[in-house]
């Protein structure tokens, strides 16, 4: 299933990612080499192999429900490059 | 021609942890912006989720609240979308292997009476932030504490086929979440909201385009927008138009559905397994511990108050409403016989209610409690005080004056029940309204009231006005 370069601009799209007509090409290139990857793993079969998530066994550790995290306010703030009444301040958005 | 309706619903019913599906911090509503925010909440590089214990296990609860199959493995998805509320840039959802699947809820349709509808789903994920778009110098403000709330997506079959039925689903629903304590049900808050999937079809026909209605947080207003929806789809559809599919907002304002995006537009979720969270393993032992520790349903316990209390089903459904009223039934009727508990039933669902309503109260604010209630039923249903002297009782019960003996003792509102005594009050009326007396002999009933009131009144509204009735209509002979 070879993708086009139309394929590409969404999914960067997606990402919100800017991306050239050049690198568009490149990444096509290189996205079209997993496909043919991909292709040639789904070649195989694996008729009566239960599908796998992750690579490693077990499961999920779980946490007990308490409260026990005080986040600090200002020092997170300090991550951003603007805010104002307690609150992250970000482009305009609204859908 | 008919048109057939066909609706689904999606609900996010808030889990009541303490504390965030994957991070320490807590869920408590109405903290100061972003102080509930810790750095996974944020999405600070580096920081990774651990699963809260505490929203498993409401999960688990509704499932066997619902009957549904709990798969013994599943999976954490990311859906990927991009907004400042989001901080990582996608959600942390189930997606192929939900933890519940399947299970189903009872409503009575208006239309179709008792049926059930079929759950498709229920899975795990977390709440997103909060953007402010009031202006910030034309900048948008983000509030985190809300980001990482432990939510429990329930997906129904499209099976519902009025916007009456979606609102008895819906509320259904509500009371179970409630009910089995996994969600404190508060819409106002946003803790349980509904999306209504519409569509309409000529019987027979296939599926017809749907539109997805987001984000309602009433039922009144998913009754409304569902009805303009449905008269809407038709209405183009017979104009001859198509509907196209799309994801759209309802304004109270307007009582219209408007469109926010269009398919074209739809979101592109490129899910895929979290490699941050293993596979959530669930134990046979730990289902048994929930499972002991499940209350009875709503449908056991109305079961058991028809039967114990000769309830009907509908005052069994109305005291079933909420685990805290059932509750409160049960302590004022235990133990007692049938017309005390009936008269329970009835001043619980009566004015107890109209005024918990009045004032805006719920159950366990009541200024009455079970006990004192089921004192005065029992003064109701031993003859002591009338009817209209319960009110009363009630009423200065409520403003917090005591035992319904003790109010009755002190007004002095014991009920003449002394045949003897009403004998006498009614012997001095009759001799003193000849006239009335006359009237009534030669046919007139109202003479009769108005000789009861006389009674009444002579007696200061204390006689039993049952005995009064027939002792008088005795002697008149």
């Amino acid at each position: 299933m070879p993708l086009t370069s139309s394929d590409v601009k969404r999914i960067a799209h997606l990402a919100r990612i800017e991306i050239t007509e050049a690198e568009t090409e490149h990444t096509l290139g290189q996205l079209n080499g997993i496909f043919k990857l991909i292709e040639q793993l789904q070649s195989v079969d694996t008729t009566g192999i239960e599908p796998m998530s992750h690579p490693l066994g077990g499961g999920q550790r779980l946490r007990e429900d308490v409260a026990i995290d005080h986040p600090d306010r200002d020092a997170i703030m300090k991550n951003a490059p603007a805010s104002q009444d307690g609150l992250f301040l970000v482009p305009r958005v609204i859908e | 021609m008919n048109w057939e309706v066909v609706i689904g619903l999606e609900t996010h019913a808030q889990l009541s942890t303490q504390s965030k599906i994957f991070s320490g911090a807590s869920t408590a509503f109405g903290a100061a912006p972003n102080t509930q925010a810790s750095v996974i909440d944020v999405a600070l590089p580096g920081s990774l989720p651990v699963l809260n214990k505490g929203a498993v296990e409401r999960a688990i609860r509704f499932g066997l609240a619902i009957g549904a199959t709990i798969n013994r493995r599943s999976i954490f998805a990311r859906k990927n979308y991009f907004y400042p509320d989001l901080p990582k840039g996608y959600q942390i959802s189930q997606f192929e292997i939900p933890v519940v699947q399947g299970g189903k809820i009872a409503i009575v349709s208006p239309t179709r009476g008792e049926i059930a509808i079929q759950l498709t789903r229920a899975h795990l994920e977390e709440d997103a932030g909060k953007s402010l778009h009031e202006d910030f110098h034309g900048m948008s403000g983000i509030d985190l504490n809300r980001a990482g709330t432990p939510l429990l997506e329930i997906v129904s079959e499209p099976e519902m086929s009025s916007a009456d039925e979606a609102v008895a689903y819906a509320k259904a629903l509500h009371s179970l979440v409630r009910w089995i304590d996994i969600c404190d049900g508060n819409m106002q808050e946003g803790s349980f909201r509904c999306d209504a999937n519409v569509s309409v079809r000529r019987p027979g026909a296939p599926l017809g385009t749907r539109r997805e209605i987001k984000n309602l947080n009433s039922f009144r207003f998913l009754q409304q927008a569902i009805e303009y929806e449905i008269k809407w789809q038709i209405e183009t559809l017979e104009d001859g138009g198509k509907i196209q599919q799309a994801t759209v907002l309802f304004d109270p304002d307007s009582g219209q559905t408007r469109v926010m995006r269009l398919k074209e537009d739809a979101h592109d979720y490129r899910y895929f397994p979290d490699p941050d969270l293993l596979p959530l393993e669930l134990s046979d032992e730990w289902l048994e511990e929930v499972q002991a520790h499940m209350p009875l349903l709503q449908e056991e316990v109305s079961g058991k108050f028809m039967n114990e209390y000769d309830l009907t089903p509908y005052q069994a459904r109305t005291l079933t409403s909420s685990r805290e009223l059932a509750e409160y039934f049960e302590s004022a009727a235990r133990d007692s016989d049938s017309k005390v508990a009936q008269l329970c039933a009835n001043w619980i669902s009566g004015n107890l209610s109209a005024q918990l309503n009045e004032e805006d109260l719920d159950i366990s604010q009541s200024r009455i409690s079970a006990v004192q209630l089921r004192g005065l039923a029992e003064r109701i249903a031993d003859g002591t005080i009338s009817g209209k002297m319960a009110k009363e009782v009630f009423d200065v019960m409520w403003a917090g004056e005591g035992s319904a003996d003790e109010i009755i003792e002190r007004k002095g509102l014991k009920q003449i029940s002394d045949a003897g005594a009403i004998g006498k009050i009614v012997d001095t009326v009759i001799a003193a309204n000849a006239q009335q007396v006359a009237d009534y002999k030669a046919g007139k009933e109202k003479a009769f009231n108005s000789l009861v009131g006389q009674v009444m009144k002579a007696s200061q509204g204390k006689a039993n006005p049952g005995q009064v009735n027939e002792i008088l209509k005795k002697k008149l002979g």
